[in-house]
């Protein structure tokens, strides 16, 4: 699968657009994320594009990169105030990239066009939490200019 | 936390030349930037070179060029082939460290030395080159600009 989509590397960036997410594109988004993580998920993602897509608030969003008319990749993030005592802030809590797209800077427009719309949302910051062992989505992160922040997460086994 | 110095000199040298990877730059010119061994980091270049991330030009104006993946090359790699972070189960056991006092104290340490691995596996050479241009627009000193001589401009202007 990851060099099917040989023609993003003719040319990524002129045809791709990033938008935000419709009904259509929830299949999309299913397969992408299995394709990735080798599990489907249509109830969480259904769930996610009602609450993040559908209803279009101003605090949240769900972003598709379109590349010829199909669904290379998404983000998904919303503002959130005051939890853990942190003024509001721009969470990304969802970002993928369809292997044979990725490196092409697909992974880069989906990040700066969410970070535009928590600007528009009237934040400053932008935040993430992740897994120590996903390292590729770390470096990615990192890539973008995000670094440890003033935040570190603590769990107990119940 | 503290590297080896060849550690560093690696470093120091894939940044080096991955920051311009069509030029070629001998270990003479990067030892001086640096102010480091040429004799050491000739050593650690060789060691790049068996790895696969820098190769030599042989000729006239010949060197080391950067050969690597720039995007997917990270920090975690470069140093675990130089020298091992990890204090790993068994190795190097300390009086007390079978004691509860021993093994609580080495879960603390397990949980730091995890971060500083999670944190040097997540930045590549590309990443590392961003904050690099970042800190010459911050007025950094500018390795090349000082080699240059004292009369380079400021390394806030050889940011891109």
């Amino acid at each position: 699968m990851s060099h099917q989509n040989s023609s993003i590397v003719d040319g990524p960036e002129a045809a791709l657009q990033v938008r935000p997410a419709e009904p259509s594109d929830v299949p999309a988004v299913i397969a992408l994320d299995a394709e990735t993580t080798g599990l489907e998920k249509p109830d969480y993602w259904s769930d996610l594009f009602e609450r993040y897509g559908r209803r279009r608030t101003p605090d949240r969003f769900f972003l598709i990169a379109e590349h010829d008319g199909r669904p290379v990749g998404f983000i998904v993030g919303e503002v959130r105030a005051w939890e853990f005592g942190s003024p509001p802030s721009g969470w990304i809590f969802a970002v993928n990239v369809k292997p044979g797209a990725r490196q092409f800077g697909v992974g880069t427009q989906l990040f700066e066009s969410i970070c535009a719309c928590f600007r528009l949302a009237g934040v400053q910051t932008v935040r993430t939490m992740l897994s120590k062992d996903a390292t590729l989505l770390m470096s990615f992160f990192r890539s973008q200019g995000m670094r440890g922040g003033p935040f570190i997460e603590l769990e107990k086994s119940l | 936390m503290r590297l080896q110095k060849a550690t560093r000199f690696a470093l120091y040298a894939i940044l080096d030349l991955a920051s311009d990877p069509e030029k070629q730059f001998s270990a003479a010119e990067i030892a001086e930037r640096y102010g480091i061994s040429v004799n050491h980091l000739s050593k650690v270049l060789r060691s790049l070179g068996r790895a696969g991330l820098v190769e030599a030009v042989r000729g006239a104006g010949g060197g080391y060029r950067f050969s690597g993946n720039a995007k997917r090359l990270t920090l975690l790699d470069l140093i675990l082939l130089f020298e091992d972070i990890d204090s790993a189960p068994g190795a190097g056991r300390e009086p007390g460290d079978a004691t509860p006092e021993g093994q609580a104290l080495g879960g603390v340490l397990e949980e730091i030395e995890d971060i500083a691995r999670a944190t040097l596996s997540s930045i590549s050479v590309a990443t590392m080159l961003k904050l690099i241009a970042e800190e010459r627009r911050k007025g950094g000193t500018d390795p090349r600009a000082a080699a240059d001589g004292p009369s380079t401009a400021p390394a806030a202007s050889a940011g891109r």
